[in-house]
C-alpha cells in the first residue's frame, strides 16, 4: 500500500492548496454542501420549501429550521446554488476523479471495499455498503452538529488557531482511534 | 464569476491534491486511525503546520487579508458532532471530502457512503431544533474563539497574547510532531503474531 506522494510532498501541497484557499478566498470547508444538495432536491420536490422573504437578511428563508437559520443563507445558496462553496465542491469531485484517472484508477477488488475491510470482514460486498451508509450518515449527522468536518473544522480550523477546530479534531480521534482499533485488528 | 474561477481552480486542486496523498484510499484512513500505519496522519499534520505558517505569516506581512479568515463557534456540539464522525470516520475510512474524492475516484463504497452522508445531513435539517433544545449549540469559551489575539479581526482570544505569533508556533510544533512520528506506533512485520 502506497500512497503516490510521500507525506512530506504531499503533506506541503495540501498544506499550500489550504493556504491559497484563504489567501485569495476564504477556508476550505466540505460538509455544509451535503445540506445544500439536500435542499435543493427538497426544493425540486416541495418548492414552498424555500421561498424568497423580504424580512430575512439572505432575501430568503425556509419552512425548514436548519435552511433558514443565520438569516436564511443556507435557503439562499439552495436556491442559487452556482455560488463559490457548491462550485468548489463539484469541482473536488472534478479533481479527485482527473488525479485517480491519472494514475490508472482503483483496482477492482478495491473498488467494493479497502483491503483491511476484507480482512476482517469477510468478502461480502453488501455488509460493506451498510456499513458504509450507516458510517457516511453518522458522520455528516455529526459533521453538520460540529459545524463543519474533518477540512472546515479540523484542517481550516486547527491552521487558524480556532478554538473549535482543536475541540473537533479531541473529539474525532478521541472516538475514531479506539473505534478503529476494535473493529480492525487485523492487517492483512 | 472570478469566484466561481476560484472556486473551479482551488477545489479542483484540493481534490486532485486529497487522492494524491492517498486520503481517497481509506486502507490509509483505517490505519492512520488504527495506528498501524502514520502516514495520512503525518501528511495532515505537516499540511496544517505549512498553512498554519504561511497564513500567520501573511498575515504579519500584510500578504494575507485578516478578513480572509472565518473562525467557526466553539460549544459542546463541536466535540458530540466529532466524536460521531470519528466513529463513521473510522467505519468508513471516510469523511464528507474525502467520501467525495475517493467516489469520483471510482470507489464504489465511498458512493454508498456519500448517499449515507446525504442521509445524514437531512436527518439533521429534520432534528436542528430538537438538537438546539438541548443547549448543545450554546457558545462556549467565548464562541468564535481563537488561541490568541489576530490583529484585524474581532475574535475574541483564549489567551492574552499574540494571535500572530501563537499561529507561527503552533504552525512549527504541527511540523515537529509530522517529522518526529514514526511511520507506525502499533505492530510491526513480526509483532502481530506475538500480540494476539
Amino acid at each position: 500500500m502506497r500512497a503516490p506522494l510521500t507525506w512530506k510532498a504531499g503533506g506541503l501541497l495540501l498544506g499550500a492548496v489550504f493556504f491559497a484557499a484563504v489567501l485569495l478566498v476564504k477556508p476550505i470547508g466540505v460538509s455544509t454542501q451535503f445540506v445544500i444538495f439536500d435542499g435543493i432536491l427538497w426544493d425540486a420536490v416541495s418548492p414552498s420549501v424555500v421561498t424568497e422573504s423580504t424580512e430575512a437578511k439572505s432575501g430568503y428563508t425556509s419552512t425548514n429550521a436548519y435552511l433558514a437559520k443565520s438569516g436564511g443563507k443556507y435557503a439562499k445558496n439552495v436556491e442559487n446554488p452556482l455560488n463559490y462553496s457548491f462550485v468548489f465542491v463539484l469541482a473536488l469531485i472534478g479533481g479527485a476523479a482527473l488525479s485517480a484517472r491519472l494514475r490508472g484508477g482503483v483496482e477492482k477488488a478495491e473498488k467494493t471495499m479497502p483491503a483491511v475491510w476484507r480482512a476482517n470482514f469477510g468478502d461480502e460486498p453488501w455488509k460493506r455498503y451498510v456499513a458504509a451508509f450507516l458510517a457516511g450518515f453518522v458522520v455528516l449527522y455529526g459533521a453538520r452538529m460540529a459545524g463543519g468536518c474533518t477540512s472546515g473544522h479540523m484542517m481550516s480550523g486547527m491552521m487558524q488557531t480556532a478554538v473549535s477546530g482543536f475541540i473537533f479534531a479531541a473529539g474525532a480521534f478521541a472516538a475514531g482511534i479506539p473505534t478503529a482499533l476494535v473493529l480492525f485488528r487485523k492487517e492483512s | 464569476m472570478s469566484s466561481i474561477l476560484l472556486a473551479i481552480v482551488i477545489g479542483g486542486a484540493f481534490g486532485f491534491t486529497l487522492d494524491r496523498v492517498g486520503a481517497t484510499n481509506p486502507n490509509f484512513i483505517i490505519r492512520m486511525l488504527n495506528l498501524t500505519n502514520l502516514h495520512l496522519m503525518r501528511t495532515i499534520l505537516l499540511a496544517i503546520g505549512t498553512a498554519a505558517l504561511l497564513t500567520f505569516g501573511g498575515l504579519l506581512t500584510g500578504l494575507v487579508d485578516p478578513g480572509h479568515l472565518d473562525v467557526k463557534d466553539a460549544y459542546m456540539g463541536v466535540f458530540v458532532g466529532g466524536i460521531l464522525l470519528g466513529l463513521g470516520f473510522a467505519v468508513a475510512g471516510y469523511c464528507p471530502g474525502t467520501g467525495l474524492a475517493a467516489a469520483a475516484s471510482g470507489r464504489y463504497d465511498a458512493m454508498v457512503f456519500v448517499l449515507g452522508g446525504l442521509a445524514g445531513a437531512f436527518g439533521y435539517m429534520l432534528t436542528y431544533e430538537n438538537v438546539k433544545a438541548t443547549g448543545l449549540l450554546d457558545h462556549i469559551l467565548g464562541g468564535k474563539a481563537t488561541l490568541g489575539t489576530i490583529a484585524g479581526t474581532e475574535y475574541p482570544a483564549l489567551l492574552g497574547m499574540s494571535g500572530e505569533l501563537i499561529g507561527v508556533v503552533t504552525g512549527i510544533a504541527f511540523i515537529a510532531i509530522a517529522w518526529f512520528l514514526p511511520d507506525r506506533l502499533l505492530g510491526g512485520k513480526d509483532s502481530r503474531v506475538a500480540a494476539e
